[in-house]
């Protein structure tokens, strides 16, 4: 297509500027961080879990507190790496013009993003470890293999970090991410697994949501946290590393054509 | 009057010195488009080493985009152009590493402090702290902003925003830099600062590439110059040689009851224009309409050398441009 740069992205050490560039300005913000990273699951994993876990009991024959905090140990990386990947990311690109400052260095469109999708995924990390946490608090961990899911949620926020900054390149405001929230990432709440296993849906929506990308990151997370045997990881992984690498290759195709003209 | 002293010094100081003589800058025939409309219309451009060199246009007369073009951030359609003989776009980075950057808009980092920000911004060269710390003093100095290292930056003024930008654009020590109308919406006082500022790195010499609309900036700093109009190179030259080439040494505005002083005979010696109620005529000898405007009455008038800003209207005409 005319217009765009369809060279593959090649992203050096300059991402790691950017993605210092991020913590050095989180670093200050630490304490609401902290709050909102244990804070929240904390109240909810509290409230449903055990609340609700009275009238629901076991769901996929785990203690609903252990079905649901794993599940949330997924999503809530998806969330934050969502919202950083598009109102953060938007902040820079177009009211902050960060990235004009950038580009006027040696770095390029493929180092920004890079860095950026690496800063989605960190913040992703941050608030999965913390439910994780919270969750071994309240002894819903199963061992020693929860901690590979520590890896695997990191590979979740590089995942719904880069398909973010796909919707934030083609954003003209902010407005325009109700859409993605409303289209995407909230039925994937509700569907992938979350709350409730997915063979409880419909069987034609039971294929749908196996073409979503939380769908597959619950399917890894979960087992891990519980410590249970997991089903198919190469097929899960590979979804993951699918949707991650070809969301940044689109990502750095869009914002070269906003920004390179 | 106008004092045009500075840029006689300026092309006294810089006949000596220039030990290497290729350009820095070449460009042959560079065009841009956006849509239907064409920004750069085949441009050459030679800059040489060690100079001061301007850019001066009216409003979308495809000065930025022509810049932009010299640091690989606009792809061009036609043309070739090579950045200390490096062919860009290709090298782009390279050649990046080793330019400063004062974009027309700002672009400072609002989650940071004054020093921050050339620390963090020296990070995306790659330079480590340790090579950049001892040079942040220095910066600071040079951007007269020593006391407010741990300033915010929206509590700085436009002027000081600017001078941060350009100790922003030095971080990386650079043999050009290129300056996107660094002195637009300042005060007298913070461009007369910035323009020491560039005098200073202009000894220095690093080459300076800057667009401009104000003519005093344009005669003080720039020992050449290309004048651009529609994307497309109109002239070419020193300050003092375009004002020769282009306009009559001397200039009388007459600024009230021009309607009667047109008719008078002493005009035809003149090249007259209007604008509005004011009239300029430009002449090599105003002294008969001179007489003549000294003993009427009622007449307001200016007498002055013809300067750069003659040349501009000239060149590019006097209508608006948007
Ligand atoms: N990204 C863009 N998309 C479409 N048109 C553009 C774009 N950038 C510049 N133009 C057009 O190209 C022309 C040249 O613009 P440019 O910004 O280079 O002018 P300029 O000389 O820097 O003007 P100014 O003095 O106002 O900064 C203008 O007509 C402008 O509208
Ligand atoms: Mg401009």
């Amino acid at each position: 297509m005319a217009n765009f740069d369809w060279t593959l992205p090649r992203a050096r050490r300059g991402a790691l500027a950017v993605w210092r560039r991020n913590v050095l300005v989180w670093r200050r913000l630490l304490g609401p961080a902290i709050l909102m990273n244990f804070g929240e699951p904390l109240i909810y994993l509290l409230g449903f879990g055990l609340g609700l876990g009275v009238f629901v009991g076991q769901v996929a024959d785990l203690p609903y507190l252990a079905f649901l905090a794993s599940g949330i140990v997924a999503s809530s990386a998806m969330t934050t790496a969502t919202f950083e990947g598009m109102y953060s990311v938007f902040t820079r690109m177009v009211p902050q013009r960060t990235y004009e400052a950038i580009l006027a260095t040696p770095l390029e469109i493929d180092d920004i993003l890079a860095g950026e999708m690496l800063w989605c995924a960190t913040k992703g990390l941050m608030s999965g470890v913390a439910i994780l946490l919270v969750g071994a608090g309240l002894g819903v961990v199963g061992g020693m293999s929860a901690l590979w899911a520590i890896p695997v949620v990191f590979l979740i926020g590089l995942t719904f970090g880069g398909m973010a900054m796909i919707m934030t390149a083609l954003a003209d405001n902010y407005d325009f991410f109700s859409y993605y929230f409303v289209l995407l990432v909230t039925p994937m709440m509700m569907l992938c697994g979350v709350f409730f296993p997915i063979d409880g849906l419909p069987g034609w929506l039971q294929d749908v949501v196996q073409i979503l990308p939380l769908t597959h990151a619950v399917a890894l997370v979960r087992p891990l946290v519980v410590g249970a045997p997991v089903d198919a990881a190469g097929l899960h992984l590979s979804v993951l590393i699918g949707y991650a690498s070809t969301s940044y290759y689109l990502a750095v195709v869009l914002v070269r054509r906003r920004l390179v003209v | 009057m106008r004092d045009v002293q500075p840029v006689q010094d300026a092309v006294i100081n810089n006949g000596v010195g220039t030990m290497n003589d290729r350009p820095i800058v070449r460009g042959l025939g560079l065009r841009k488009t956006f849509a239907e409309r064409v920004a750069v219309d085949g441009i050459d451009l030679d800059i040489p080493r060690g100079r001061c060199f301007g850019l001066l246009g009216p409003n979308g007369a495809g000065k930025t985009t022509t810049l932009r073009m010299l640091l690989g951030l606009t792809p061009f359609d036609a043309g070739t152009l090579t950045v200390f003989d490096l062919p860009m776009p290709e090298r782009a980075r390279e050649v990046r590493a080793r330019v400063g950057i004062v974009p027309q808009a700002d672009t400072l980092d609002p989650d940071f402090s004054v020093a921050e920000n050339l620390r963090v911004y020296a990070s995306y060269f790659g330079l480590s702290r340790r090579q950049v710390e001892p040079r942040i003093d220095g910066l600071l100095d040079f951007a007269n902003l020593g006391e407010r290292r741990d300033a915010r930056i929206d509590t700085l003024s436009g002027g000081m925003k600017r001078r941060l930008t350009i100790a922003r654009a030095l971080v990386n020590d650079p043999e050009l830099v290129v300056l996107d109308e660094p002195t637009t919406g300042l005060d007298p006082q913070a461009r007369h600062v910035i323009w020491s500022r560039l005098s200073e790195l202009r000894d220095a010499s690093k080459t300076l590439v800057l667009t401009t609309h104000y003519m005093e900036e344009a005669e003080r700093l720039c020992d050449e110059l290309i004048v651009v109009d529609h994307g497309r190179i109109l002239d070419r030259g020193s300050p003092r040689a375009l004002i020769k080439r282009h306009v009559e040494p001397e200039v009388i505005e007459v600024r009230g009851g021009a309607d009667a002083v047109i008719a008078w005979p002493e005009i035809q010696a003149a090249r007259t224009e209007r604008m509005g109620s004011s009239l300029y005529c430009y002449t090599r000898e105003p002294a008969p309409l001179l007489n003549r405007l000294q003993a009427a009455t009622g007449i307001v008038f200016l007498h002055r050398p013809a300067g750069l800003e003659d040349v501009f209207l000239r060149l590019t005409g006097r209508e608006l441009r948007d």
